[in-house]
C-alpha cells in the first residue's frame, strides 16, 4: 500500500534514495540540506547499509565515486558551498563514468550567502561547474510527488548512463513539510544494472550512442579507471583520434537518448498565447498564477521542466510553433532565461521575472507579470 | 618470470618516469610485497592521486585508479567501506599527501580505516617541474624558492604519531629487501598505515642542488639517514637534519574502522529486524 504522509522535502528524498537501492551516503553538514545526511546516518545501519560523514564535500564525493567502483549506489547531499567544493570530482565521475547522485538543495549565494533562504542560483553551475567539455545529467521537481519519483530518477539514470546526476532542490522545498503520497515498493522502476562479467580489458568499447554497463573492480580481471582522458581500455591516452572518440562517446550516451533522459510537465499549453518556463519552488507559483489568469480569461500556459540539463529544447521549440510569447520565472539574477533565448526563434517575445534576494515569487507577483506580459 | 611480475602490467609500459627514478624501485618492492603475500591481484585496490607517484597504479596488473590531487585517501575510504576485505593500497607524493591533501591525511589516520599508503618523500613537486613541497628540506632551492627555503617541513613520524596513526614506518629506496619487508608489514597490519619512502627526483630537486644525478642524490638519502637505534644516540642538535629508518608505530590494540562500523551497526540492524525504515 502506498502512504500518505507530512514530510520535510529533504526526507522524501531520502527516503526515495532508499527506495531505489541506494547502500552508501557520504556527506558533510550543510544548510539547508542536513537532514537528508540525518536521516540516512539514522536509517541505513538499520539496513545494513554505509553512512560516513566525511572531512569535507571533496571528500564525500570521493567516498561515493570509490564506493560506486566497488559496486555500491550511492549518494551525497549539499549546498551552494559544499557543491562548488565538490565540482573537481563531479569532473573525475563523468571522465571515468562512474555513477553517482549528487543532491544540491540550493540556497543564496554568492559565497556562505543565505543559508537560511532559497535560491536556484546554481542552474548554471550545475551544468558547467566542473571543467571540460562533459555531458550531465541535473533533475529538479517541483511538487511533492515529484522529489520521491525524481531521485528514484536519478538513481535510474546514473546507473543506466554511468554518469554523476545532479539532484536540485531549493530551501524551500528541501525543508517545507508537504504532504506526499509515497508509492508502494514495486510500483516504480528500481534500475539496476547487473555488474557485467569482465572478461577482456576494453571496458570503455562501446557504439556511439550506446550507453555503457555498469563496471566495477574485483569481477575477476583487474581493471584501470582513469581520471585522464583514456582509451577503450581505460589507459591514458591522449592521440587526438582516441581523445575525440572518447569525448563523442561521453557526450552521445546523452545526447542520443533524450527522450529517456528529458522529463517535462505541460500545463493549459495547447491554446497559450503566454508560456510561462520554470521549474522547482518558481514552478509551484507559477502554477498557481496560470490557473488564476485562465480563470481571468487570459490564455497562459506553464512549460516545467524536471529535467533541466540535457535543456528541454525539443519540447520546447514545438510549443513556440504556436506561442509567441515566453516568459521566464527563476529564483536568480537570469541563468535558464539564456537557454530560453538560445533556442527560441526571433518571432518569440522573450521576458523574464527574475529575483535573488531570497524571497520566493508569490503566485500574484507571477499573475502580474503575466498580465504586463498579455497585453 | 619472476613471482612478482605477475602484478605488474607490462602493457602499459613504457613508464613516464626519468631514467633512475625512485618510482621505478618503489613500484616493484610494493609488487614483490604483493607477490610474498600470494595475493590475487584482483583482491588487491591501487589508488594513487596525481604526481609522478601518482602515475603508479597504472603499472600494476591489479585494480587500479588514478584520482585527484591530493585526494586518493577519499576514493580509497569509499572502496575500502563498501569492501572492506579488500587490500587497498594508496600511493601518494609527498605535495598529494600532505599539502592539498594532508587533512584527507589526518582523519584517515583518526579514523585508522585499514588503508595502507605508501607516502612517497621527494621532497618536491616532481611532475609540475620542481615547486616547493611542505617537505623540502629548509635552504633548498626550487623553482618557487629561488633564494632558498625558508618554511620548516613536516615531521611526518610525529605528524602522524600525534594523529594516532597506528602504523607508521620509514625506509629509503637505496633498501629494496628492507623496503619490500616494511610494506609487507604494512600490509599485514589491520588499521590505517603509512609507510614514507625517502626517494630520489634527481631531475627536479638534485639538479638545483648540486645532486643531478641518481647515484649522487641516493647517496644523499643515504647520508641524512639511519636505523632509529642510531638515531636515538645522537644529541637532539645532531638529530635535527638526519631522518630515522624503521617501524615507528605498530599499535594493533586500536580498532580498525570498517570492523568498528560493521560490529558498530549489527545490534542496530539486528533490533530493526535489519529491515529499517521503508
Ligand atoms: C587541484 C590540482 N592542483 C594542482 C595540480 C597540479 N599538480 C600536478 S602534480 C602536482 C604536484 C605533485 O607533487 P608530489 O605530490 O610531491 O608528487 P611527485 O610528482 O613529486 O611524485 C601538482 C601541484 C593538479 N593536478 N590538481
Ligand atoms: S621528475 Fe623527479 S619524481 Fe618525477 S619522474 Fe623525474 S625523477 Fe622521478
Amino acid at each position: 500500500m502506498s502512504q500518505r504522509k507530512v514530510l520535510q522535502g529533504n526526507i522524501i528524498i531520502a527516503k526515495a534514495a532508499l527506495a531505489a537501492g541506494c547502500d552508501f551516503f557520504a556527506g558533510y553538514p550543510i544548510t539547508p540540506s542536513s537532514e537528508i545526511a540525518q536521516y540516512m546516518s539514522k536509517e541505513m545501519p538499520k539496513m545494513e547499509r554505509t553512512f560516513i560523514q566525511m572531512e569535507d564535500e571533496i571528500a564525500s564525493l570521493g567516498a561515493c565515486i570509490g564506493a560506486s567502483l566497488a559496486g555500491k549506489k550511492t549518494l551525497t547531499a549539499t549546498s551552494g558551498p559544499g557543491f562548488s567544493l565538490m565540482q573537481e570530482h563531479i569532473g573525475l565521475a563523468v571522465m571515468a563514468e562512474v555513477p553517482v547522485v549528487i543532491v544540491n538543495v540550493m540556497r543564496g549565494g554568492p559565497s556562505t550567502g543565505m543559508p537560511t533562504k532559497p535560491a536556484q542560483a546554481d542552474m548554471m553551475q550545475a551544468r558547467w561547474g566542473t571543467h571540460g567539455d562533459h555531458p550531465i545529467i541535473a533533475l529538479y521537481p517541483a511538487f511533492s510527488e515529484e522529489i520521491f519519483s525524481e531521485t528514484v530518477r536519478a538513481f535510474n539514470l546514473a546507473e543506466k548512463y554511468w554518469n554523476p546526476v545532479i539532484l536540485l532542490l531549493d530551501e524551500v522545498l528541501g525543508k517545507a513539510h508537504m504532504d506526499v503520497e509515497i508509492p508502494e515498493p514495486g510500483s516504480y522502476d528500481v534500475y539496476w544494472e547487473k555488474t557485467h562479467e569482465i572478461s577482456d580489458l576494453n571496458i570503455y568499447d562501446r557504439k556511439l550512442g550506446e550507453n555503457p554497463p555498469r563496471i566495477d573492480f574485483f569481477h575477476g580481471y583487474p581493471i584501470h579507471i582513469d581520471s585522464l582522458e583514456h582509451d577503450a581500455h581505460g589507459w591514458p591516452s591522449f592521440d587526438a583520434k582516441t581523445v575525440d572518440k572518447m569525448q563523442k562517446l561521453r557526450m552521445q550516451k546523452i545526447y542520443q537518448n533524450l527522450d529517456d533522459i528529458i522529463k517535462y510537465k505541460e500545463y493549459f499549453l495547447d491554446d497559450a498565447e503566454v508560456l510561462v518556463f520554470s521549474f522547482g519552488i518558481s514552478a509551484r507559483s507559477a502554477l498557481a498564477a496560470v490557473k488564476t489568469a485562465r480563470e481571468q480569461g487570459i490564455k497562459a500556459g506553464l512549460f516545467q521542466a524536471l529535467t533541466v540539463w540535457p535543456f528541454p529544447r525539443a519540447a520546447m521549440q514545438e510549443r513556440f510553433k504556436k506561442t509567441k510569447k515566453v516568459l521566464t520565472v527563476e529564483m536568480n539574477m537570469g541563468q535558464m532565461k539564456y537557454e530560453v533565448e538560445r533556442i527560441a526563434p526571433d518571432d518569440v517575445e522573450k521576458q523574464t521575472l527574475l529575483r535573488a534576494n531570497g524571497m520566493p515569487f508569490s503566485p500574484d507577483e507571477v499573475l502580474e507579470a503575466i498580465k504586463e506580459f498579455a497585453k | 618470470m619472476r613471482d612478482y611480475e605477475k602484478y605488474i602490467r607490462y602493457r602499459t609500459f613504457p613508464t613516464p618516469w626519468c631514467p633512475g627514478c625512485g618510482d621505478g624501485v618503489i613500484l616493484k618492492s610494493i609488487a614483490m610485497a604483493f607477490a610474498d603475500l600470494k595475493l590475487d591481484p584482483d583482491n588487491i585496490v591501487v589508488v594513487a592521486g596525481i604526481g609522478c607517484s601518482g602515475r603508479m597504479p597504472t603499472y600494476f596488473n591489479t585494480n587500479t585508479l588514478h584520482t585527484t590531487h591530493g585526494r586518493a585517501l577519499t576514493f580509497a575510504t569509499g572502496i575500502k567501506l563498501a569492501k572492506p576485505e579488500k587490500l587497498v593500497v594508496v600511493i601518494s607524493g609527498d605535495g598529494d599527501a600532505t599539502a592539498i591533501g594532508g587533512n584527507h591525511l589526518i582523519h584517515a589516520a583518526r579514523r585508522n580505516i585499514g588503508i595502507k599508503m605508501i607516502l612517497i618523500n621527494n621532497g618536491i613537486y616532481g611532475m609540475t617541474g620542481g615547486q616547493v613541497s611542505p617537505l623540502t628540506p629548509p635552504k633548498f632551492f626550487t623553482e618557487t624558492t629561488p633564494y632558498g627555503n625558508i618554511e620548516p617541513h613536516f615531521n611526518i613520524r610525529k605528524l602522524l604519531t600525534g594523529a594516532e596513526a597506528s602504523f607508521v614506518a620509514r625506509e629509503t629506496v637505496n633498501r629494496l629487501m628492507q623496503l619490500k619487508q616494511v610494506i609487507k608489514k604494512s600490509f599485514q597490519h589491520k588499521g590505517f598505515s603509512v609507510v614514507e619512502v625517502m626517494s630520489n627526483c634527481h631531475v627536479n630537486l638534485g639538479r638545483r642542488n648540486k645532486m643531478k644525478s641518481p647515484l649522487v642524490m641516493t647517496k644523499y638519502i643515504e647520508d641524512i639517514t639511519m636505523p632509529m637505534a642510531d638515531f636515538e644516540k645522537l644529541t637532539p642538535e645532531e638529530q635535527a637534519p638526519k631522518y630515522p629508518l624503521g617501524i615507528f608505530v605498530e599499535n594493533t590494540e586500536r580498532m580498525e574502522y570498517t570492523d568498528l562500523y560493521y560490529n558498530h551497526i549489527v545490534p542496530v540492524a539486528q533490533q530493526s529486524g535489519a529491515k529499517g525504515e521503508k
